[in-house]
């Protein structure tokens, strides 16, 4: 499963700023913001299954983020595990 | 019998050192408690010290939060037990939902370690009584990760129910929020801030005041207070 998380954007979160500032130096004018964020891929033995989505679901809003600052972009399986044999139905 | 203050040590805890000694300093005992046990071993009191718990990873607090002297801990602060959470110790307390808000990396981006003035807002707590209402001390300030942040409706209810304990003076040091450098639950038994007053308990070790050279000692007042907190309690 990938969950991706990112700082809330009312949170100008300095990472962020530090980056868009060393873009805006090094002549890439197009980004006036930047917002880091992180990617969490988690490994699961067996098939993907609706029990595994669930649970990485629940560990991403309880564990992989803190709501007070951070929101939980997304959550969703690998396109790996799909090549691996995920039931397309 | 003399107060048992416990001081939790997880991997990658710094202070825990320095918080036994200013609890013993101050007159109590020093009981040091292990991350992996729920065992809060009588203690009348809890310190969560200064540190990179768990090397910071995920957030900071974040895994910390979810040790098992920490569940007891939470447990045991919903029962009116005195805890202080100083540094990374306020960012546990803030992960553990004990106090709201949460803090983020210095708005600088960088690491400061400085001897900070402070304003005390609040001396009705478990840790701050025997302080004056407005007394500015002077302790060590160390951190990455001390911007407090929380939603504006969260900082008008911390101001309006004067839950701030500590804000700083003279400069801010890592864009805290109103200035914000400590503060309290609603009970007034569960304070956090990011200067450390473990650090400011004995002359010749503390910051430098107009009394001489490392002679700042501000930092007992922290555990004198919580030792006549909890006196008229005891037999």
């Amino acid at each position: 499963m990938i969950v991706d998380v990112r700082p809330k954007p009312a949170l100008l979160a300095p990472p962020g700023k530090a980056v868009a500032g060393a873009l805006k130096r090094l002549g890439f004018a197009q980004f006036q913001a930047v917002r880091q964020g992180k990617r969490f891929e988690l490994e699961a033995a067996g098939p993907p299954t609706p029990e595994i989505e669930a649970a990485a679901r629940e560990a991403a809003a309880t564990v992989l983020s803190n709501p007070i600052i951070e929101d939980v972009v997304s959550v969703r399986f690998d396109q790996a595990d799909d090549a691996a044999g995920r039931d397309p139905a | 019998m003399t107060l048992r203050i416990g001081v939790v040590t997880f991997p990658g805890t710094l202070d825990d050192r320095d918080a036994l000694r200013a609890a013993r300093l101050a007159g109590a005992e020093g009981v040091a408690l292990w991350h992996a046990e729920a065992s809060l071993r009588q203690v009348d009191a809890v310190i969560l010290p200064g540190g990179f718990s768990y090397g910071d990873y995920l957030r900071v607090g974040a895994i910390a939060r979810f040790a098992p002297v920490v569940e007891s801990i939470i447990d045991a602060a919903g029962q009116g037990m005195p805890v202080l959470g100083i540094c990374n110790g306020f960012q546990v307390l803030t992960e553990s939902r004990l106090l709201p808000g949460s803090m983020v990396k210095n708005n600088h981006l960088t690491f400061i370690c400085r001897e900070q003035r402070l304003r005390v807002e609040n001396n009705s707590t478990a840790w701050t009584n025997q302080f004056d209402s407005g007394q500015e001390i002077v302790i060590p300030l160390k951190n990455q990760d001390g911007q407090f942040v929380a939603d504006q409706a969260t900082l008008d209810r911390l101001e309006a129910e004067g839950r701030v304990v500590f804000r700083y003076r003279g400069w801010n040091p890592n864009g805290s929020r109103n200035d914000i450098a400590g503060i309290t639950n609603q009970s007034g038994n569960v304070v956090g801030l990011m200067p450390h007053p473990e650090h400011a308990v004995e002359a010749g070790f503390g910051p430098d005041t107009a009394a001489g050279h490392r002679a700042g000692q501000d930092g007992l007042g922290f555990f004198a207070s919580v030792i006549a907190h909890l006196a008229p309690a005891r037999p």
